[in-house]
């Protein structure tokens, strides 16, 4: 089982890597926000996955508010990116 | 190992599987509409597998997890509509190579002869 649960957790980290990469270098504002939705999604899945890896219950609230807030974020980016905000 | 272990431990596989695939198109692809559907959809299934794959591991999680897997069902095509519709509205136009034509937009036509009828009245 920790074993898969490393595998799980490695292949995570390399499309975090990537993502971040795509970050760091993209062309313009559309791929960064992208590039950070990805990132927001990714790390959702991971908060929970490492929750129930450590036995903590309370990061799946956390993972739920990191959720929300990347979504915001996203949305707010995009309504700006429009002219409209 | 339980039966629930097994369908987790398989789900939680797919999960991390198609968020490096997610994370590997958004490197990859080379217009921002392709990145977005690249990171959006991949992201949004890998994500959701791996939540229920956690769920099915612990079971008294259940409930949380859901909640989870029903936002992230509903906010991942909306930021990534609400991307696509901005970037569009700022001129980015997609790029597509169709024969000769290196730029075609089926979307513009029908915009700009509505936009044409309304100057007309």
């Amino acid at each position: 089982m920790t074993t898969i649960i490393y595998i799980a957790l490695i292949l995570m980290a390399f499309g975090m890597l990537l993502s971040f990469i795509r970050f760091v270098k993209g062309p313009n504002t559309a791929d960064r926000t992208v590039a950070l939705d990805t990132l927001t999604t990714i790390g959702t899945a991971a908060l929970v996955l490492l929750g129930y890896m450590f036995h903590r219950y309370i990061y799946v609230d956390v993972a739920l508010i990191y959720a929300v807030l990347g979504f915001i974020g996203v949305i707010v980016i995009a309504r700006y990116l429009e002219g409209a905000l | 190992m339980s039966a629930m272990e097994i369908i987790g431990a398989i789900l939680l596989l797919i999960g991390s599987a198609f968020l490096f695939l997610g994370g590997l198109g958004i490197y990859r692809m080379p217009d921002t509409y392709n990145r977005l559907q690249a990171g959006t959809k991949a992201t949004t299934l890998g994500a959701m597998s791996l939540i229920l794959g956690v769920g099915f591991l612990e079971p008294s999680w259940m409930i949380k997890t859901l909640i989870i897997i029903i936002f992230i069902a509903y906010s991942n095509p909306i930021s990534s509509h609400a991307l696509a519709r901005a970037n569009y509205k700022r001129k980015h136009f997609p790029l597509i190579l169709h024969g000769d034509v290196k730029e075609m937009d089926a979307y513009r036509e029908v915009t700009e002869k509505e936009e044409n009828k309304e100057e007309k009245k």
